[in-house]
């Protein structure tokens, strides 16, 4: 590796001056868990990409691709970290075929830029997801992060439809194309989504579109235990009718939802702030199908004999929709020390989540349970302060529930958590028998180990 | 082939399981493409254990291996172009595991389709994934080939309903990628294995996830006196983000032939029909119905009949499933294309297509997934001509290339196989080609298992087991 003098005029003469930043102040805006890279280069095209790729695989220089940096902090803290590429100055659509639903669109592309873009023609993205205001394509595909419409439409990998990337040896990769079916070649792009940029520097992302729902409504129930919620939750689920998003919560997360919708200066629908296990449905369609829906909820909720169902009305229902999308956001900055996982089960039957959830050994830890989707669920997690006893006591617990959730065939992750909590546990549990296959993905795609060292799963 | 390898494979499973005569072998040589090629052995493994040992001897003896399901692929995935050893999946064929309350099935790779929505039927569950070939083709053949059918419109291809599997490794290792929940942390190596057309690992097992069915279902059967008027109408749906289960098309000539053979109630004078499906629920269903007939009309539709009962229903499907087997009384033989272009351009494609029919002198058929873009072209051809199966390969090729310039892509649900490997070079380049390969061998590194397919062949990867004197390019059989 050259000195870090040179480096950054090296990158000049690389890219121009005008793409490459290496104050101190500028770089610290990039750091990881108190690491700044030592410059930042703002690509303005794929082939600029390619060439801070190929240099960085010569000089054997670890580089992390970014967008609005909202998640940088997920996964392991990088090993090395001397590059930062900074994509927000791809942020153009390279195709939008409104007549086909396709759209093409640089990695660095806001999503609420494209959802305006795509609003004009009744259309959207269905990639409800955190930090919603300033999150790029990019970063919402690499991160993998959960989005709130999953129940109806899927994961992102579920209508991404092709992608062109900069691989490890600083070429310029596409996998998939811009039509709705396609079985063309290996489908790389898939492997993408949630990698945290350990496979390549995503430059573009074609993506199916949808039309915009005609109305949107939410209902809210309130029942009295963890039993007769699921009990519910699993009538709403074999019902037949279509949710878009499905959620269920404790009076902990509702009361982090509250005082999160509280300060952002949102009045609070009652319900919300009542204790209890909370169940949250949304839906979409025209005014029969909203009737109809309502309707029937309402019919389950009395025979589950629900404390309270609510529908709500049209404002109250798009605070809670966004409130549980930003969930993430909040919930990490809702109290120093807390720790995000992410627990995806095989199934959900209360007595395996009373055992999983129970965290009074060895010493009470508080905690807020939500269950999205498709049996994953976060559970928000805080020491009763921060002393060294206390903090003891948390990785305690969490490692315990690492292992009750790995016991019962389930995984967890550690979304987020404090950097003293990384440095004990690995935030991606434990390593499945899979890891090997990955290990020989990650070689395919960065033979010289360059993207993102170490963040991802197993120390990839 | 070298005996002491048969007798190896005849010892370890048993002289029932496996095939070295030339007149058994004969019938392995085809699968439903227009490609051949003969393995030199056939083995039926019983669980993966048998499957494992297999690839261990075939290693040791430096023979290629390839996987087979029903041998109903369209692509020559199921062929073996190097020769060698072929294992074919149809005894490993029982269901493992129904986990209703999850909606999860675990299979072995032989199980028939079909049979996976019949185990859960009686829990109101279904298989999404429906190939008109649902009846015979296999849930490992549906694996390597990602394959769709017409309920992929909405639901997707099959990668969308996996959620883990056990392959076995070309070196014998058994490894399994994925989870029963479907969403643990790490690399979405399900995504990559799917559709890998047998050419990084064989499928031993598969967890698929199962769907709820729909509370209400409409079928409608649009005619059209005008192939424009009902190529026009797929556009205007999709443009007007009306988003129907499916819509397939059945053009009149191809109508005509199905209706010979089925009698599923297609008009015979008409020139072309549009099979249509909404679910949902019935508030939804009905307006989504209302709107499509609307469309339908404005683009001057003949006549929107909706199908009164499951009866009817069904026979319209069946009409649409069989159709390439009532096209196939026509002639000796016949050549189904897949392609695909984006919708939007459906008029314009169909008049290529007639266009190049005419320039290669065939009557081209068209039923397909309409609503995807998802052509199948149909080319009915006489194999014992050589010169007219040229010809047809030729015009084939014409079309596939029709829709790469339209901005389409090369298959969207059959494969590449030995059918396009060498078309490959159309869509990728060289920098993609190198990727691709150094996945390939990251599994697959002497291209051991299933040679000769996906990559053109100067791109690498299986021209070592490639034998030039082998039944490497296409001929008439
Ligand atoms: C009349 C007809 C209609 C069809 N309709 C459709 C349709 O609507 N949609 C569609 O997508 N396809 C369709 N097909 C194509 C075909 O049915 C599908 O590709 C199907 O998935 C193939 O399944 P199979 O069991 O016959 O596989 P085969 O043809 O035996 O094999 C296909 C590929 O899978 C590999 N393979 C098989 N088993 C395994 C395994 N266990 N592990 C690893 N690799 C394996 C083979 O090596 C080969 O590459 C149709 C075919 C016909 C003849």
């Amino acid at each position: 590796m050259t000195s870090a003098i040179s480096l950054p005029i090296r990158l000049e003469q690389l890219v121009g001056s005008d793409r490459v930043v290496a104050s101190e102040s500028a770089v610290k805006a990039f750091a990881i868990a108190g690491r700044a890279p030592m410059a930042v280069l703002k690509p303005r095209s794929a082939e600029e990409i390619a060439e801070i790729v190929s240099f960085a695989a010569v000089e054997k220089l670890a580089l992390l691709a970014c967008g609005s940096r909202s998640k940088l902090e997920l996964g392991m803290p990088p090993r090395h970290y001397d590059l930062a590429v900074d994509m927000t100055a791809l942020r153009g659509i390279a195709h939008y075929d409104p007549g086909d639903l396709t759209v093409s669109v640089d990695a660095g592309m806001p999503l609420n830029e494209l959802a305006k873009k795509l609003a004009a023609q009744k259309q959207f993205l269905p990639l409800a997801v955190p930090c919603s205001a300033t999150s790029t394509a990019g970063g919402a595909i690499a991160s993998g992060i959960d989005s709130t419409l999953r129940q109806q439409y899927g994961t992102a990998r579920d209508f991404l439809i092709g992608a062109e990337f900069v691989d490890g040896t600083g070429k310029q990769c596409k996998s998939g194309g811009r039509v709705v079916k396609n079985v063309t070649g290996y489908d790389l792009h898939k492997l993408l989504v949630g990698s945290l940029g350990t496979l390549g520097v995503i430059s573009r992302l074609n993506f199916r579109t949808f039309p915009l729902p005609e109305l949107c409504g939410a209902h809210l129930a309130v029942l009295p235990t963890l039993e007769t919620a699921l009990n519910f939750h699993a009538s709403l689920l074999n019902s037949g009718l279509p949710f878009s998003n499905l959620e269920l919560f404790d009076s902990g997360f509702s009361a982090l939802l509250s005082s999160h919708l509280k300060t952002i200066g949102e009045d609070i629908p009652e319900s919300v702030r009542a204790t209890g296990w909370h169940v949250f449905a949304s839906f979409e369609g025209s005014e029969a199908v909203l009737q109809r829906i309502t309707r029937e909820l309402q019919k389950l909720a009395d025979r589950a004999q629900a404390e309270r169902s609510e529908t709500l009305d049209l404002q109250h229902s798009h605070f809670v929709n966004e409130g549980l999308r930003e969930a993430f956001d909040w919930l990490r900055r809702a109290a120093p020390g807390l720790s995000i996982l992410r627990i995806a089960l095989p199934g959900v039957k209360s007595v395996d989540l009373k055992q999983i959830l129970d965290l009074s050994e060895p010493s009470p830890l508080r905690a807020s349970f939500l269950l999205r989707a498709c049996n994953v669920a976060y559970l928000a997690v805080l020491a009763a302060n921060d002393n060294a006893q206390s903090i003891a006591i948390l990785e305690r617990g969490i490692s315990a529930l690492f292992s009750r959730v790995e016991t019962r065939n389930g995984s967890a992750a550690l979304l987020d958590a404090p950097p003293w909590l990384k440095e004990r546990i690995n935030v991606w549990g434990r390593q499945r028998p899979d890891f090997p296959l990955m290990q020989r993905v990650k070689q395919a795609f960065d033979p010289q180990n360059i993207f993102s060292p170490g963040r991802f799963v197993g120390g990839i | 082939m070298d005996i002491a390898l048969i007798r190896e494979l005849k010892t370890l499973l048993g002289p029932e399981n496996v095939l070295s005569q030339k007149e058994d072998l004969l019938l392995y040589e085809f699968d439903g493409s227009v490609e051949k090629g003969r393995p030199e052995v056939v083995v039926f493994p019983h669980g993966t254990e048998d499957v494992s040992r297999i690839v261990k001897l075939a290693a040791k003896h430096q023979v290629p291996v390839v996987g087979r399901g029903a041998g109903t692929g369209l692509s020559g995935g199921a062929l073996a172009r190097g020769g060698g050893v072929m294992i074919v999946f149809a005894r490993m064929n029982r269901i493992l595991e129904l986990d209703l309350l999850n909606r999860r099935a675990v299979v072995q790779p032989g199980v028939v389709n079909l049979d996976i929505t019949r185990a859960v039927e009686h829990a109101g569950l279904y298989f999404a994934p429906d190939p008109s070939s649902q009846k015979s083709c296999t849930i490992g053949g549906n694996v390597a080939e990602n394959s769709g059918g017409p309920h992929t419109l909405a639901y997707g291809l099959t990668t969308n309903h996996v959620a883990a599997l056990e392959l076995v490794l070309p070196d014998g290792e058994i490894v399994r990628v994925g989870s029963h929940h479907g969403d643990a942390p790490g690399y979405d190596l399900c995504g990559l294995f799917v559709g890998s057309e047998g050419t990084l690992a064989l499928v031993t097992e598969i967890t698929v996830k199962l769907s709820l069915k729909a509370g209400s279902v409409m079928t409608l059967l649009a005619i059209f006196d005008v192939v424009g008027d009902a190529s026009r109408t797929v556009v205007e749906m999709t443009a007007y983000g009306i988003t129907p289960v499916a819509c397939e098309m059945l053009d009149g000539w191809t109508l005509r032939a199905v209706e010979d053979f089925i009698h599923a109630g297609f008009p015979r004078d008409s020139a072309a029909v549009l099979l249509i499906e909404v679910e949902g629920l019935r508030e939804a269903s009905e307006s989504q119905a209302a709107a499509i007939r609307e469309i339908c009309h404005a683009n001057d539709a003949r006549e929107v009949r909706t199908a009164r009962d499951e009866r009817e229903r069904e026979l319209l499907w069946k009409g649409r499933r069989n159709a390439f087997g009532a096209l196939g009384r026509l002639a000796p033989s016949n050549y189904v294309l897949d392609g695909v272009i984006p919708r939007s351009k459906l008029p314009e494609a169909l008049e290529q297509i007639h266009a190049i029919g005419k320039k290669f002198g065939f009557q081209i058929g068209n039923i397909f997934h309409a609503g995807d873009g998802n052509l199948h072209p149909i080319v009915l051809y006489d194999p014992r001509d050589t010169e007219q199966f040229k010809r047809a390969i030729a015009a084939a090729r014409e079309i596939i290339r029709m829709c790469i310039s339209l901005g389409g892509s090369l298959t969207g649900e059959h494969g590449v196989g030995m059918e396009k490997n060498e078309l490959m070079l159309l869509v990728f380049s060289d920098a993609d080609f190198d990727l691709m390969r150094r996945i390939h061998d990251a599994f697959n590194p002497d291209s051991s298992l299933n040679p000769g397919k996906i990559f053109p062949l100067s791109k690498g990867c299986g021209e070592i087991h490639v034998r030039k004197s082998g039944p490497a390019a296409a001929s008439p059989s």
